[in-house]
């Protein structure tokens, strides 16, 4: 078998970077066009965001006003308004939950599809989220938002560096997001169906990521413990500090390349369990 | 006992179906004790960040909790499943459904087995347990049929919920998330004293749905606290009176739902 692998040429041995920018952007745009076809599941989204929006702020408010000083966890009342309801519009760009394409496809056997593209799995999945969350920051990121500045007050970034490290730590937050779901999904090579490991992940991402409190509500120690050895307050908590400046200039940005590093292993770790799962795969179904 | 056999004979085939995966099933098993602990903690991190939210302290507000998360996860355990409707009318498999002999709904309620959820029950009663030592209540025979059928009505109210927001994909088959809003929207809303949210908001919830009534209203008649929203004690004995409300507008929304349901067509 010397010499023989399961490789496929490339598309266009003369411009491989056009070629690849390219392909990518296609895998994008049609990332982006596959949820553009669920209007309706936009609206109705949208709609159970903005209730627990109300929920979720009412609560930490009426947490806030019992608090000594007025703070929760360091945040004042505009604060944590703007973390519940920018959070509530985050929730679908980052897109946490409800991810599991590549667990389905393994356990029916599309999976083998998958591996005869000349494009590494990893790499193709990527561009479909990352097209997917340009749509859902297009739809489903200002209704939450719109609705949480109407009722409550909400504060705006005082200084000029949050707007982009804002925007910054959000796409970090898309990549990290698909590396923990690409992992757990592909829990699926070795245990036939990741639908347990898919429910341990809905559940322990949305309390880690800071989508239920803010993770500063915890214990010092095991706030700092969870940003530095996990990746998952990466998807959620980082960028909404980020925007309602919680912390000062340098920290505020040391957070963000905390989630770069954090967004970078992920992705790596998914392409090397890709590579892992690839050598050992026996394709189901038939 | 033969109308039970052919529903045995499904429940087997379920669970057969669900521990064929054995490792992914234990984790399943692990995560839904996890649920209903994770919702409760969160209790425990706000109340320690402020003593008193709402006017109420932790001990107090555990018996909220505490009712709601019996209640939530008796319906979510028997009648759960039933959100997975919208995937059935969607994929049109609803069909498959109908044809049997036997009636919808209790086929939709054990297309999936429910006995993984049993643990989240277990935690669910550990901390209406916990409720009744923490706070020092003085017991009445009415308060001991309360606290008993406080947790059942809450069951029926939350089954409603649970049925009524599945019966919305029989006319808008791409409802998606909303049914979530009321159905752990509304286990959200009862895990906290209703005083913290705010004017229409809480009307809407605890009055216009009847989500007051599952367990802030109970919860206050056995603390034996007076309601600072100012309804008399026994609106606490009203629970029950709600649940069947519900379940009676659950049962003709599902009727005329099942009737109305055209297939895909495919």
């Amino acid at each position: 078998m010397d010499g023989l692998d399961a490789s496929v040429p490339t598309i266009s041995p003369y411009r491989p970077l056009s070629a690849s920018v390219a392909t990518f952007g296609a895998l994008m745009w049609s990332g982006f066009r596959r949820y553009a076809t669920y209007r309706q599941a936009t609206l109705a989204g949208s709609f159970t965001n903005i209730v627990f929006g109300f929920l979720r702020c009412y609560v930490l408010l009426a947490v806030a006003a019992g608090a000594a000083g007025g703070l929760a966890g360091g945040y004042d009342r505009r604060q944590l308004a703007t973390f519940v309801w920018v959070g509530q519009g985050l929730l679908n760009v980052v897109g946490i939950w409800g991810w599991n394409d590549l667990a389905e496809r393994i356990r029916t056997g599309d999976i083998a599809a998958d591996l005869l593209r000349p494009v590494p799995p990893v790499t193709a999945y990527l561009a479909a989220d990352l097209g997917r969350s340009g749509y859902q920051m297009l739809t489903r990121f200002a209704p939450p938002v719109i609705v949480g500045a109407l009722v409550f007050p909400l504060v705006a970034p005082s200084r000029w560096q949050t707007v982009p490290l804002f925007a910054a730590s959000v796409s970090l937050a898309v990549i990290g997001s698909f590396g923990c779901r690409y992992l757990v999904n592909a829990t699926a090579y070795w245990l036939g169906d990741a639908r347990g490991p898919l429910m341990f992940w809905t559940l322990g991402s949305g309390v880690l990521a800071g989508l239920f409190f803010p993770l500063r509500l915890l214990p010092e120690w095991l706030t700092i413990t969870l940003w530095v050895a996990t990746p998952i307050p990466g998807l959620l908590q980082t960028p909404l500090d980020v925007l309602v400046e919680r912390d000062g200039p340098a920290l505020q940005a040391g957070l963000v390349a905390l989630q770069a590093i954090w967004a970078v292993i992920m992705v790596a770790l998914a392409s090397l369990v890709q590579r892992r799962a690839e050598r050992k795969l026996v394709v189901q179904g038939g | 006992m033969d109308k039970a056999r052919p529903y045995g004979a499904l429940i087997a085939g379920r669970f057969r179906s669900a521990t064929a995966y054995r490792a992914s099933f234990a984790v399943e098993l692990i995560t839904n004790a996890g649920g209903t602990a994770v919702d409760v903690s969160t209790v425990f991190v706000l109340f320690h960040t402020a003593k008193v939210v709402g006017g109420f302290t932790l001990g107090e507000a555990l018996m909220m909790t505490g009712l709601t998360a019996s209640g939530f996860v008796l319906a979510d355990l028997t009648v759960g499943n039933v959100d997975q409707l919208k995937t059935y009318v969607r994929m049109g498999t609803l069909d498959a459904v109908l044809v049997r002999p036997l009636a919808v709904l209790p086929q939709l309620v054990i297309a999936d087995l429910p006995l993984r959820k049993l643990m989240r029950f277990v935690v669910g009663l550990a901390v209406l347990i916990v409720a009744i030592a923490a706070n020092d209540i003085t017991w009445t025979p009415g308060k001991v049929i309360l606290l008993v059928t406080a947790p059942l009505a809450g069951a029926v109210f939350f089954g409603s919920i649970f049925v009524l927001s599945a019966s919305l994909a029989f006319w808008w088959v791409e409802s998606g998330e909303v049914g979530a809003a009321f159905t752990y929207g509304g286990r959200d809303f009862t895990s906290y004293p209703i005083t913290v949210y705010g004017g229409w908001f809480r009307a809407i919830f605890a009055y216009g749905l009847g989500f007051g009534f599952v367990s802030y209203h109970p919860a206050l008649t056995l603390l034996g606290r007076a309601d600072p929203l100012g309804l008399p004690a026994w609106a606490g004995y009203l629970s029950p009176l709600v649940a069947l409300v519900a379940a009676g507008i659950a049962g003709l929304v599902w009727r005329t739902g099942v009737r109305h349901y055209r297939s895909t067509g495919s």
